[in-house]
């Protein structure tokens, strides 16, 4: 139990001593789960979005498939990636394989169905309040996802905020692509992980209140963003 | 007057000849045995009516008749399952549909600011025009209001919205679905003016209600509504004054009508 | 406890900055290794010294010995540096090494709880101490990761007549899962476990556990370092990837290895021919 409080004072000392190396693996996961965020909201909204105003056969299946893929293992993402980035694989010659690039393709793939799946769930919700008032304008379908991607926007955010949380937190995908090398691809999780194997339970526990505290952070900056947003614009 | 002027700018539509009143106009709508069956259920059985391309048309009828989804089927949100809708000689494509505009009764407001709200109508038909959205704010009202979330307007504030951007696209037709249910009535005065407005400015519109007394101020024509039928269709003095029907009777004196 | 650093911020900050892409840095190569190694601390000592002589920047990704050598095999790494002289042999056999050479060695220990529910305090007989514990019904944590580690504690039980099959899950415990982890396991039930000395000085989760087996010639750990084939592997930078072989055999490399020393004990002994 001593463990804790040693972990707190360890964790604001590494803070406040401004550890270079700590700082340097907090900038490196919020840069590579913050761009696979954007990507999965690039890639996942429209489809989400698509999804929700579409009727096709196969839907069912289709949203049976997209919602369980949002429990897709981290780690078997983590191989899947690697199987193509390798050298030996079929993207081999890119030379992308335990670079910063690899592991965000890695959390794209992994957050991509949640975000997908989940502003189905929102655009459906809303799409049903507009049908029919697009209907009557005679819109397009991709003039319908784009008002409802917009209007929806402060939910969706939370829905970004899903997939981040996800990103930011998964260890097994970055481990296996990224290699967890120093200075180059170790991020907060994969040094958690390092640390722990070496018995440093309280180092890894610091980081691990350093990573909870970045989290919070990035949530509760969207979520005053979000506030701020419904006070003083659009309800 | 200026502002009689710019109010016909934004209103009218551009049809020369909105006089004679001739079949081929696509204001004039045409319902041949149109049906509807979800299911097992018939909801609207054989429904023939013809309308005058000009006037006013108001469709009544108790809760549950009918009457919206008649509106609905008109208008090609409901698709009929049988039968046939014309406007004009022409059945309802989304050519027709694009000439013609419709109000809810629980009015859609897109979730952002009131004049977001009239462009995201206008740039549907491809136009980009905030001298036009701002004639528009103006003639319904809300011109004070442009910069708001159209979300936190009340609710008659909401349907005046809805109005301007029905108007925004120039409907040679405009459907309303009990536009003033539950409004206070200083709303329901100047959601009537705003109608009347764009009738005078040569849009049919065809309005459904259940008060008889908006169908007096309002309407030319009415067709009552009952169970899925249409019961009957008349000029409004007429049917107000002596409906043909027992149940248009019970309806108009306030009875259940079952 | 502190947490080391040795490059400078500025080289972080351009990588953090970067477009992730890697060869961000004209020379760099990557060595496929082992956790033990690197959880030694032996890279932070080793590496700045060999970059700074030559300029290329070492990147090393540390798994367990078996995945090392299979990244290898699919050419994602330039060079490998394990300790499993058969497999590694065997590595070169197949063509994917051009040649393997000895590097240094450390040794295995037999850890437990200081009480010792088996009585091995102070045996030297490894084979001897492992027939004890398991006789004992005491609990024995093994990595069973097919690691360099562990292929070595499977050759050792091979030699007893302990039926490890029959034990598995009961009093024999494989955690499937690097040195560390297995050895946060063994403290937390109070299973013996046999882990290289370098992990085990550096590792900080001790608890009351000690080394109780030590000294036998069967616990050596040999380490070897092999060039990946580049013809095999294209991609793989010989020149640089050969400078690092070349580097840790000589003379000064040989001297860095028995000069790194963890808490004041001497974790590698250089041996390279």
């Amino acid at each position: 139990m001593q463990d804790f409080g040693e972990a707190f004072g360890l964790a604001f000392t590494l803070v406040l001593s401004g550890d270079a190396d700590l700082f340097e693996i907090v900038a490196l996961s919020l840069r590579v789960s913050l761009s696979a965020t954007a990507l999965a909201c690039i890639i996942g909204l429209p489809l989400g979005a698509l999804l929700a105003v579409t009727r096709f056969r196969g839907r069912g299946a289709v949203l049976i498939l997209s919602n369980a893929l949002m429990g897709l293992p981290p780690v078997v993402v983590g191989l899947i990636v690697y199987l193509h980035l390798s050298r030996a694989g079929p993207l081999g010659f890119l030379g992308l394989l335990y670079t910063p690039a690899a592991m965000i393709i890695a959390q794209t793939i992994l957050i991509t169905p949640i975000v997908m799946a989940l502003s189905r769930q929102v655009i459906e919700d809303l799409h049903g309040e507009y049908a029919d008032q697009f209907r009557s304008l005679v819109l397009g379908r991709w003039q319908m996802v784009q008002a409802l991607i917009w209007d929806a926007r402060f939910s969706l955010l939370t829905v970004g905020l899903a997939g981040f949380g996800r990103a930011v937190a998964e260890v097994g995908a970055v481990m296996i692509v990224g290699g967890n090398i120093d200075h180059l691809t170790r991020v907060m999780t994969t040094a958690i992980a390092l640390e722990t194997s070496k018995g440093d339970l309280a180092l890894a526990l610091a980081l691990g209140l350093v990573l909870m505290v970045i989290a919070l952070g990035v949530n509760a900056l969207v979520q005053s963003l979000r506030m701020t947003a419904v006070r003083h614009a659009y309800a | 007057m200026h502002m009689r002027d710019a109010v016909e700018n934004i209103l009218t539509f551009d049809a020369a000849a909105t006089t004679a009143a001739r079949r081929d106009d696509p204001r004039a709508l045409t319902l041949r045995d149109v049906s509807l069956t979800v299911g097992d259920k018939a909801l609207v059985h054989g429904a023939n009516l013809t309308l005058n391309a000009e006037g006013i048309t108001m469709i009544m009828g108790p809760n549950g008749a009918g009457k919206s989804l008649l509106l609905k089927l008109a208008h090609g949100l409901t698709p009929a399952t049988g039968g046939q809708v014309l406007w004009g000689d022409t059945p309802l494509d989304d050519t027709a549909r694009r000439t013609q505009a419709m109000v809810f009764q629980k009015p859609v407001v897109l979730r952002r600011s009131v004049a977001a709200n009239v462009d995201f109508a206008l740039r549907a038909r491809g136009i980009r025009d905030a001298a036009r959205r701002d004639a528009l704010l103006d003639h319904v009202g809300l011109l004070g209001h442009a910069r708001q979330p159209a979300r936190l307007l009340s609710g008659g504030e909401q349907q005046r919205l809805a109005l301007a951007r029905a108007l925004a696209l120039k409907p040679k037709v405009m459907l309303l679905d009990e536009p003033t249910a539950s409004l206070d009535p200083a709303s329901v005065l100047k959601i009537e003016e705003i109608v009347q407005e764009a009738h005078s400015a040569g849009t049919k519109i065809i309005f459904v209600t259940h008060d008889p007394g908006q169908a007096g101020r309002l309407a030319d024509d009415i067709v009552f509504v009952h169970r899925g039928r249409v019961h009957e269709h008349g000029p409004a003095d007429l049917f107000l004054s002596r409906p043909e029907t027992q149940e248009a009777r019970d309806f108009l004196q306030g009875r259940i009508v079952v | 406890m502190s947490f080391k650093f040795r490059s400078s911020v500025a080289t972080a900050l351009a990588l953090a900055l970067s477009a992730g892409i890697a060869a961000a840095q004209d020379k760099s190569i990557i060595v496929q290794s082992t956790t033990s190694t690197a959880n030694s601390g032996l890279y932070d000592y080793l590496l700045p010294i060999f970059e700074k002589q030559t300029g290329i920047q070492v990147n090393v990704v540390a798994v367990g010995t078996g995945q090392a050598i299979k990244n290898a095999a699919n050419c994602d790494g330039d060079v490998l540096l394990v300790h499993a002289k058969p497999a590694e042999e065997k590595f070169v056999a197949d063509g994917m090494g051009v040649e393997r050479f000895d590097l240094m060695y450390n040794d295995f220990v037999i850890v437990g709880p200081d009480e010792d529910p088996a009585g091995v305090g102070g045996m030297t007989d490894a084979q001897d101490s492992l027939e004890k514990i398991a006789d004992s019904g005491a609990l024995f944590a093994s990595r069973g990761d097919d690691s360099g580690t562990h292929k070595k504690e499977m050759r050792l039980w091979a030699d007893t007549d302990v039926d490890l099959a029959a034990g598995s899950g009961a009093w024999y415990r494989e955690t499937g899962s690097g040195m560390g982890a297995t050895l946060n396991a063994g403290v937390g039930m109070d299973a013996y476990v046999m882990t290289d000395r370098a992990t085990w000085i550096s590792f900080d989760n001790k608890a009351d556990f000690e080394i109780h087996v030590e000294g036998d010639e069967d616990l050596f750990n040999q380490y070897g370092v092999i060039l990946v084939n580049p013809e095999k592997c294209e991609n793989v930078d010989a020149a640089s990837g050969q400078a690092f072989v070349d580097w840790v055999i000589s003379d000064a490399g040989q001297q860095a290895i028995g000069d790194y020393k963890l808490n004041g004990q001497q974790l590698f002994f250089p041996n390279a021919d």
